[in-house]
């Protein structure tokens, strides 16, 4: 075992091929859940902002399926829906709404009245309201949930490697490495989902700059 | 200053027996009881009165905010309930207090907002948002790209008034819309949009809860009272001559003679000879006369020297001449 070192980079060299192949795996499951738990969620907000009684309901909801463990909730998924994609999607899509729904009810109420108002008066109709004065301006809460979210589920992916080599992205090689006890996997299926993590925040930053340079013109001015 | 483009003219705008309860059987803030009056097109009429009187109310009933319980309101003759309501609202001007500009566009996209959703063209939105910030004293090749959060509250409130003007609407209706600004800017802007209105002749709906900025603006005012009632509609100077009942009185104060001084100017007053004329003060034409006995009061003299508008001296104004000006009634200066 001493002989055995931190970072053995020929291993690396020779599984270049496969290497890529569980991250492209692992941002297929990540982009599917959080695609997914955002189009949910984004009808769980649409629905708390109209009937604002519901709204402590869907964050409660929300919340306790997000105190599950995930490691749990996997296993118990098997029972269900056996070692489908289903059983590795689902327990990713609920995880995301405790952190899409608050921000983007709150993206909508920080919309200002005064302006909802001025856009009444001057002939939107309510579509027009919606899809050119309320969407875009929630757009800086919105995107600040989309980053929490694909943070957190790239982080996930990995779990699911317990349902099989078929699911897991990179988190195969931290198993595969917990089990034969070879330190180069571990790292390898960490950092790599680290840096998909970052740089898929570093994305999600540009995006919302792109989007808003309002916003930084706001900053400007201060 | 020149506009350009076609103008639309004026609407005239009468309310009729307009009533918004909000709960059957109680006097609630905002309410309108049987409101009446008549605005002929070009003019300005401003609704006044304290809080809660039903002004904010009367103006959002006209472009359909708030819908009445009762009566109709005419926009030219037409009853604005038989309207579209979005077709309604896109010809009709809207300033708020808050302005409400859209935070995500720029300065200019604010000001085509409403030629934008009637579908103009991108050259003659683009035409008309340089027209207009001209119009309203921004200089287009600094302003059109800016964003609302990077002007200051008064450059804010010309972009309304720009935006509110874009598709060149007949009326206008304009909620309060220089309170937010310190009284400096206010005064200003307030002389501006007078200056703009000789040319436009928009017909206004102005509403304030300040009596002051309603003598200025107004060429017909409706002082309303609590639980929404007219207590009286008429030019400004009439209103402060003859109030037509201690809440009217009381409402525009016990200077109400001063407040009459300041609608008239050095101009339309009777002069004497002058006589020994050094060390009295200049008072130019377009002085208003409340100005004029203030400075005669300060500089303790008999008399200023009225001139005229070639700059000549026209002849000595007295405080006696111009407490005697109170007896004259105004011309009108409704639909000039």
């Amino acid at each position: 075992m001493n002989s055995e070192p931190l970072v053995r980079w020929d291993w690396i060299g020779a599984h270049l091929g496969p290497i890529l192949d569980r991250v492209g795996q692992h941002l297929y499951l990540a982009v599917i859940a959080v695609s997914i738990g955002f189009a949910i969620s984004f009808g769980l907000a649409a629905l708390s902002i109209r009937r604002r009684r519901l709204y402590p309901f869907v964050t409660l909801l929300a919340t306790a399926v997000y105190t599950i463990p995930s490691f749990a909730m996997f296993a118990a998924l098997v029972v269900v829906s056996g070692l489908s994609i289903f059983t590795a999607e689902i327990p990713l899509v609920v995880y995301t709404f405790i952190l899409f729904v608050p921000n983007i009810v709150a993206g909508f109420d920080a919309v200002p009245q005064d302006v909802l108002d001025a856009a009444d008066g001057m002939g939107y109709t309510s579509a027009q309201r919606w899809w050119q004065v309320e969407l875009p301006l929630s757009v800086p809460l919105v995107v600040a949930g989309l980053r929490l979210a694909t943070v957190s589920t790239i982080g996930l992916v990995t779990v699911s490697a317990i349902l099989g080599d078929r699911f897991g992205g990179l988190g195969y090689y931290i198993l595969d490495g917990y089990h034969r006890h070879f330190p180069t996997e571990i790292l390898v299926g960490g950092l790599l989902s680290i840096g998909l993590a970052v740089l898929a925040d570093l994305g999600f930053v540009l995006l919302r700059r792109l989007l808003t340079p309002w916003a930084a013109a706001r900053a400007a001015a201060r | 200053m020149a506009a350009t483009s076609g103008n639309s003219g004026a609407a005239s705008l009468e309310f009729r027996a307009v009533t918004k309860r909000y709960d059957p059987g109680t006097a609630s803030p905002g309410a309108v009881n049987d409101l009446s009056f008549e605005v002929p097109a070009g003019a300005i009429c401003v609704l006044v009165g304290p809080s809660g009187c039903g002004k904010t109310t009367s103006l959002k009933m006209v472009n359909r905010l708030i819908e009445p319980t009762g009566g109709e309101i005419l926009l030219d003759g037409v009853n604005v309930q038989t309207e579209n309501v979005t077709a309604l609202r896109r010809r009709i001007g809207y300033v708020i207090q808050q302005v409400g500009l859209f935070p995500h566009l720029t300065v200019g996209w604010n000001v085509a907002v409403v030629p934008g959703l009637e579908g103009w063209s991108k050259p003659r939105q683009l035409a008309r948002i340089e027209e207009l910030l001209a119009l309203v004293g921004l200089d287009p090749e600094r302003y059109t790209d800016r964003y609302p959060s990077q002007l200051s509250g008064g450059e804010r409130q010309r972009v309304g008034v720009a935006r509110a003007l874009a598709a060149d609407p007949p009326l206008m209706l304009m909620d309060e819309p220089f309170a937010a600004v310190d009284p400096i800017v206010r005064s200003r802007l307030q002389d501006e949009f007078l200056r703009l209105q000789r040319v436009l002749a928009k017909t206004i709906l102005f509403v304030t809860h300040d009596v002051d900025e309603a003598i200025k603006m107004g060429d017909l005012i409706a002082v309303m009272e609590e639980g929404g009632h007219l207590a009286q509609f008429g030019p400004p100077d009439e209103i402060l001559a003859h109030p037509a009942s201690d809440f009217v009185a009381r409402f525009v104060g016990v200077d109400r003679g001063l407040k009459r001084l300041s609608l008239r100017t050095v101009g339309d007053v009777q002069v004497g000879p002058i006589g020994r004329s050094s060390g009295l003060p200049i008072l130019p034409p377009e002085t208003s006369l409340r100005d004029a006995l203030a400075i005669l009061l300060v500089a303790d003299t008999r008399g200023g020297i009225a001139m005229d508008e070639a700059g000549q001296p026209r002849g000595l104004v007295t405080v006696d001449a111009i407490a005697s000006a109170l007896g004259d009634e105004l011309p009108a200066r409704a639909g000039a």
